[in-house]
């Protein structure tokens, strides 16, 4: 795809300022990380002697932290900066923008943004689904000797059903892999109808307890709702309290009725029927206006958190947790307040 | 005025792209330079939360559920900090689990966010365990019901269940008198509702912080089934304040750390985002009614 000029201009316009903003007070983007040096005894058993395990962890800390240190000892050892998570940083913003540009058109910057999350998603599941799956339930259950030996001392030995499940689960597993046999796919039916079966099982009770009995009860409410003072109960209702929480209650009954008006279709919704499904249709409608307007602040607090990193960690203009000394905007907060 | 309908209707929504991030970035920028955030009042669901955690003696095991991972960190991370300060300033036994393969990875930023950071006292495995991922969605739930270590046989550092001190009497999940869960979707609030609370019989309650796409699907459920909600960014911000006002020392003026107010923080762009959509809407409607006008005054 060839770049149109606008766009090589917007890309051009946006590497100038951030080439500016390296340039000014103490720079940007960079990260640092404190050297910890951990060690743990290992006692003593038939094989080996006790011993002393040291290694070294390197967690991240602020620009100030190193700052602070390096000013205090030039030749100092214990904070050091990092290229790896400086790199790792880069990468984030390059990639919040690569996804970002996808507002102004499609780009290859966004596509290989895309093909990245799509692979580390892949990897990081399989991953997971190995570790996490497999290795403690079928082979901790199945060969629990090695899985003891070599991954997870601590893991319970199983229980005979606990072996019997997951040598019936492995066969399930097994057959639903015909799937992708050329001949015998239709082996793969059999674990599928033994996942639906399980899975309506599970949800039909817990459904009818959750969403059809508990909603109902909820909703057997009283007309007028008195609201007692808790201090002072014997004075009687409060009068505005009550009225709310009456009105509430009346707005919640004829919503209900109003709305299962609607669905129902055995009857033509004409005269008190046909008026009670519009007023349903306004509650479906506020409802759906209400569910919108909370999905858009779902959305604005994301895309608010992605800026927050880019101006923060990555441009250094704000520095909401005093993570650095000297900061560009903060004389700019100094004249605002 | 013509003019104006005609430009509203060939308007490129690429300028609407651009109002929205300069609508979210103006905020951001004049928050974090000036650190002044906008004041909140919070609502009956937000207060209940925090009552319900309150109301727990010092002590008591509560289990936190973290079912999301950093794709809505935007929105449940500043109620995961609260959440687990509160737990945290009133001493409670703190249980973490997570049925989202990324969660026990934002349980420990958190713990060291919080607990490491502002309680260096309390002890891992003695005042608060995080026991890691359990991959079955609602089967855990299930597993929960009738047998805890069934479910976690181990911890994420991989210590049998066992020999965990915070984990002391808890055989099954109703043990717990309170569980909390920071929900995006799948498992989540809903299922905990559907599979445990139902099943329990009021031993155990709930209070949940959720995202915006899954509040209006919660609020039925309270109070009966959920006892307190948190919803969306709006809900962690007036928790937040709410957490903020009542463990700041009396005779100190020492500022709130800036990791507690990350969600009054995110309310400034919420602010500037909506204005300018309550814009375009009415935008919308004006040249929605005046091209109508415009085609019936041609037909007449």
């Amino acid at each position: 795809m060839k770049p149109s000029k606008t766009w090589v201009i917007v890309v051009a316009v946006i590497v100038v300022l951030v080439g500016i903003r390296m340039t000014i007070g103490q720079g940007m983007a960079r990260a640092y990380v404190e050297r910890i040096d951990q060690s743990v005894e290992v006692k003593a058993n038939d094989t080996h002697g006790a011993s002393t395990e040291k290694w070294t962890e390197w967690h991240p800390v602020a620009p100030k932290k190193f700052e602070a240190a390096q000013k205090a000892d030039p030749s100092q050892t214990k904070f050091a900066f990092s290229w790896a998570n400086t790199i790792g940083l880069w990468l984030a913003a390059f990639f919040t923008l690569a996804i970002f540009s996808f507002l102004y058109r499609d780009n290859p910057g966004y596509r290989l943004a895309e093909a990245v999350i799509i692979g580390v998603s892949a990897a990081y599941w399989g991953v997971i689904g190995f570790w996490d799956t497999l290795v403690p339930k079928l082979f901790g259950a199945l060969t629990p000797n090695l899985v003891h030996d070599q991954v997870l001392p601590s893991l319970p030995a199983p229980t005979n059903g606990q072996v019997v499940a997951m040598c019936f689960a492995l066969a399930l597993g097994l057959m639903l892999l015909m799937r992708l046999a050329p001949k015998g796919g239709w082996i793969s039916l059999w674990p599928i109808a033994f996942i639906i079966g399980v899975t309506a099982g599970l949800k039909i009770v817990s459904h009818v307890e959750s969403d059809l009995v508990a909603q109902s009860i909820a909703t057997f409410k009283p007309l007028v709702q008195p609201i007692v003072s808790s201090e002072s109960a014997q004075s009687g209702w409060m009068l505005w309290p009550t009225i709310w929480a009456s009105f509430a209650n009346i707005l919640l009954v004829i919503g209900v009725l109003c709305c299962l008006t609607y669905f129902f279709f055995s009857v033509e919704h004409k005269g008190v029927a046909g008026r009670a499904a519009r007023v349903g249709i306004m509650y479906l409608m506020i409802t759906f206006g209400a569910a919108f307007g909370f999905t858009v602040m779902g959305r604005v607090a994301l895309l608010a958190a992605r800026i927050e990193f880019l101006f923060d960690d990555w441009l250094w203009l704000i520095d909401p947790a005093g993570k650095r000394i000297v900061e560009v905007a903060s004389a700019i907060g100094s004249m605002l307040c | 005025m013509s003019k104006f309908i005609t430009i509203l209707e060939g308007l490129d929504r690429r300028w609407i792209f651009l109002a929205m991030a300069i609508s979210v970035a103006g905020p951001i920028l004049y928050i974090g330079i000036t650190g002044k955030t906008l004041p909140e009042t919070p609502t009956p669901t937000a207060r209940a939360v925090y009552k319900e955690i309150e109301a727990l003696s010092p002590g008591t095991p509560v289990l936190l559920s973290f079912d999301f991972d950093p794709a809505s960190g935007g929105e449940l991370t500043p109620m995961a900090t609260s959440l687990v300060h509160q737990c945290a300033a009133r001493g409670l036994r703190m249980v973490f689990i997570a049925l989202w393969p990324l969660g026990p990875q934002l349980i420990d930023e958190t713990i060291k966010r919080v607990i490491l950071a502002d309680y260096p006292n309390l002890k891992e495995g003695v005042d608060y365990v995080n026991l890691g991922f359990q991959s079955g969605n609602e089967s855990v739930m299930k597993v929960m019901l009738t047998d805890f270590a069934k479910a976690f046989p181990i911890t994420k550092n991989g210590v049998a269940v066992g020999d965990v001190v915070a984990l002391k009497g808890i055989q099954r999940v109703d043990n717990f008198p309170l569980l909390i869960t920071i929900s995006a979707g799948y498992p989540g609030a809903k299922e905990w509702i559907q599979y445990v609370i139902s099943s329990s019989g009021g031993k155990i309650k709930m209070v949940t912080g959720c995202t915006g796409v899954q509040t209006p699907g919660l609020y039925p459920y309270y109070p009966v089934q959920l006892n307190g909600l948190l919803g969306a960014i709006k809900g962690a911000a007036e928790y937040e304040s709410l957490v903020n006002s009542s463990l700041a020392p009396k005779d100190s003026s020492a500022a709130v750390p800036a990791k507690y107010l990350e969600a009054q923080r995110r309310m400034g762009p919420q602010l500037g985002a909506h204005l300018l959509m309550i814009a375009l809407i009415i935008l919308g409607n004006i040249a929605f009614f005046a091209q109508r006008n415009s085609k019936v005054r041609a037909t007449s």
